[in-house]
């Protein structure tokens, strides 16, 4: 009999503790096989988040860092300055990343830190009980929002992926879904990309991922997706906001 | 001599903290004890900076220092702020180019010294401060002559043209020290 | 190697250097700018890394990654960056890394002045940040005594793997003093032993983590950081105890730059007869209690002197356990007491303690 599918090396046998129709659990699979498939886990370090992949350290099967909340990329580039053999990777959710951490996501991608940064943006705080996210869509009821978001008083939702894709230094960012398997399939070659150029030593990269969260959305799974596709997908188009060969060469016009 | 204590006061970029840097080289090179403790602030250029530095053949207990035993002024308005403090019996060097007015102190040894002109004879109107360190060391006998220019032949080494300059200035300074005192 | 004549903070800088550490991250702030301006020069030159952070959380968090992988890593602040750097030092201080990071203090609170200061004392020894953990803390009085305690605080930072904080004033940073290093760089990086993330291949893997769902190893783990911290307390007290041979009139206490001013003040009442002690603890923490128990045991009165309204006097408190009456003398605002000051405050003490001197 010819076996088809195997658990991956790149992930640890523990059932995860996420929820029905959550994919998180897809985004982790993606991440391990690829780190498997490159030959890199034995070298690799990643950095869980504070939020729902809080317990990321738990799954997956490589040296594992748990960060202060927000702080994943300022560990990741202790980590990766001081061993630069290293291939480091942060895993961080919306709130995580596009709120508390601003800052030293930015910093991090602009001094163009080599590693890797896998965003799950699944429009909501997750862990803490589905409050209002960053990214939390316009309208969209939260436990915070409870009149759905107003953007008069809580902004528009960020776009972190164009956000960071306008910064000068090289980077390669992509924004991806895997809601499908179709999606699913082009999220796994985007992550690889960002592995290979890591491991190359080429540039800071970005992949962020869309993902559901049926629990604090009230939806069921299957609604979830279609949620994500209708909703969300307009406003954070798929597809690669940066690459490192659009560089210009980081000319700087001014005068010194 | 047991410990001395030098305030050297004056706008900031008039290069006092400098001659306080040469001067507690120059006291280290001999085997004395030594700190060079600054005022720090906001006020990189003008404004007021001043350095204390202690010379002692003892460990330096307290490198900071409200009675001095010896003032070097650059500006008028260190020497109004520092003036009182010298302790009696002490020392205060004045830059006369700069400030018109005579020190109140009966009890201290002051010295009036044309700094900026002797600089300015010397090759360089920058080098007022090393005039009036070259007077005090003239007047003081704190560190030997030739120890303070070996500092600044090191101090300007990666700027070696402007070392004859800067050395003729304290010299010059030196030798109105030395005047000042009566030596040959 | 011969002697140089060498500001605090850049001082400080060449010690980790020495002390083989070639990594750091940090971020300006006055007045311990120069250990930065310092390294960024400097580092290069020696094959290490030097990183501006973002901020002093940022900076405190790569600290936190680079120490993570086993590496010798280096961060300095002053007053207001520490306390942004508090939360990393949590996870630090429970993940066991072996960091070290200076204070040099400027006068607070809030956003305070650039002046020296000597008010984060508490901060450091007891309420660093949240949860329950310890660092260790070194308090140099001198350049030379700062260049030795920093080398110090990797040795002590590797043997407990605990955070180490070297404190300072502003004074200690701005100022020049002659000081020597050792010739020799410390040779081999630090050991990753079972615990740094080198990547898993050939053996398990490994985490370093600070949540703890489960409170039975959770409580596990605080009684094993505080068993640790009172091996920590056994070996490593260090203090230095200034005429205090026989019994004495006062008993002055201070570290730091301060005791240096109080020394003055007290060689100037030993000309009229005064018998004053100096106990300054070199650790703050661990304090030296029993020592200065003893010392305080032959005095007829203690005086608490600080750059603050009053932190140490709380462990002075503590050591005497109620035997003496204790006197406090300290400015804020980054005034620094001049030894005029204090032999003022010393007159009053000494006043107190009915002690006469010789007669005037």
């Amino acid at each position: 009999m010819k076996k088809i599918f195997s658990y991956t090396e790149g992930l640890t046998r523990r059932p995860t503790h996420y929820c029905p129709g959550c994919t998180h659990g897809v985004i982790h699979r993606l991440v391990g096989e690829v780190v498997e498939e490159l030959g890199l886990r034995g070298r690799t370090v990643g950095i869980a988040p504070v939020g729902c992949s809080v317990l990321a350290y738990e799954y997956f099967n490589c040296d594992m860092f748990e960060a202060s909340h927000g702080r994943a990329p300022a560990v990741a580039t202790g980590a990766k300055r001081t061993r630069p053999n290293l291939i480091v990777f942060t895993y961080q959710g919306d709130g995580d990343l596009a709120s508390i951490g601003m800052a030293e996501i930015v910093h991090a991608a602009n001094r163009g830190e080599k590693f890797t940064t896998i965003f799950v943006n699944n429009a909501i705080y997750g862990m803490t009980g589905g409050q209002m996210a960053p990214t939390t869509m316009p309208g969209q009821h939260s436990t915070t929002s409870p009149g759905g978001r107003n953007c008069d008083e809580a902004g528009y939702p960020i776009r972190v992926a164009e956000l960071l894709s306008t910064l000068t230094t090289p980077a390669y960012i992509e924004r991806v879904a895997v809601h499908t398997p179709a999606h699913t399939i082009r999220a796994k070659e985007a992550i690889r990309k960002a592995f290979e150029l890591q491991a190359e030593g080429r540039c800071y990269t970005f992949i962020e991922v869309l993902s559901t969260c049926p629990t604090n959305w009230g939806l069921s799974p299957r609604e979830s997706e279609k949620w994500l596709e209708n909703v969300m997908m307009p406003y954070y188009t798929l597809g690669v906001k940066k690459r490192p060969e659009d560089f210009d060469g980081g000319i700087f016009h001014g005068k010194h | 001599m047991a410990s001395t204590e030098v305030l050297m006061a004056g706008f900031g970029g008039q290069g006092m903290l400098l001659s306080g840097k040469l001067l507690a080289h120059a006291a280290m090179t001999l085997g004395k004890q030594v700190s060079w403790l600054p005022s720090y602030g906001p006020e990189m250029r003008g404004g007021t900076a001043n350095v204390t530095v202690c010379v002692s053949d003892k460990p330096v207990g307290s490198p900071y220092i409200t009675r001095p035993t010896a003032l070097l002024v650059m500006n008028q308005p260190s020497l109004e702020k520092f003036g009182s403090r010298v302790r009696e019996g002490g020392l205060i060097v004045i830059n006369s180019s700069l400030i018109p007015i005579k020190s109140d102190r009966a009890d201290c040894k002051v010295l009036y010294v044309d700094a900026a002109e002797l600089a300015r004879k010397a090759g360089t109107a920058r080098a007022a401060n090393l005039v009036m360190l070259g007077c005090y060391v003239g007047w003081s006998d704190i560190v030997e002559r030739e120890s303070v220019v070996k500092e600044i032949e090191e101090e300007f080494s990666s700027k070696a043209k402007f070392i004859p300059a800067n050395v003729a200035a304290y010299e010059a300074g030196y030798e109105a020290g030395l005047k000042l005192r009566g030596g040959a | 190697m011969a002697k140089v004549l060498m500001k605090g903070n850049e001082a400080i800088g060449e010690a980790a250097i020495r002390a083989g550490c070639v990594h750091f991250f940090g971020y300006p702030i006055t007045p311990q700018s120069e250990v930065p301006e310092y390294l960024a020069k400097r580092l290069p030159e020696v094959g290490g890394r030097f990183v501006q952070a973002e901020s002093e959380v940022a900076a405190s968090n790569m600290i936190y990654g680079a120490a993570g992988v086993g590496m010798r890593v280096l961060t300095t602040s002053s007053s207001p960056g520490i306390s942004l750097m508090a939360e990393a030092l949590s996870y630090i201080a429970a993940c066991e890394l072996p960091v070290v990071l200076v204070n040099i203090m400027r006068a607070g609170p809030g956003l305070g002045g650039i002046l020296p200061s000597q008010g984060d004392y508490l901060q450091a020894t007891k309420g660093t940040a949240h949860g329950d953990f310890d660092l260790i803390v070194l308090a140099p009085d001198s350049v030379q005594e700062a260049v030795r305690l920093v080398i110090s605080a990797f040795e002590l930072a590797e043997k407990y793997r605990n955070p180490v904080m070297v404190i300072g004033d502003g004074m200690i940073g701005q100022m020049m003093e002659p000081v020597e290093f050792p010739d020799e760089v410390k040779g081999p990086p630090l050991d990753p032993g079972d615990w740094a993330l080198t990547g898993c291949a050939g053996r398990e893997k490994r985490i370093i983590n600070s949540l703890y769902l489960d409170p039975d190893f959770a409580d596990r783990h605080n009684r094993k950081l505080k068993a640790k911290f009172e091996r920590i307390r056994e070996a490593e007290q260090r203090w230095e105890a200034y005429n205090c041979d026989g019994p004495c009139d006062l008993l002055v206490v201070s570290f730091g730059m301060m005791s240096r001013i109080c020394k003055t003040a007290i060689e100037e009442l030993k000309a009229e007869g005064f018998k004053i002690g100096l106990f300054r603890p070199i650790t703050l923490k661990p304090y030296p209690y029993e020592a200065l128990r003893k010392a305080a045991d032959k005095a007829k009165r203690i005086i608490s002197i600080e750059m603050n309204m009053g932190q140490m006097i709380e462990d002075v408190k503590l050591a005497a356990l109620g035997t003496k009456p204790i006197d406090f003398f300290g400015m804020a605002g980054g005034l620094v007491p001049s030894p005029d000051d204090v032999v003022a405050a010393l007159r009053d003490s000494l006043k107190k303690a009915g002690a006469g001197g010789k007669a005037r």
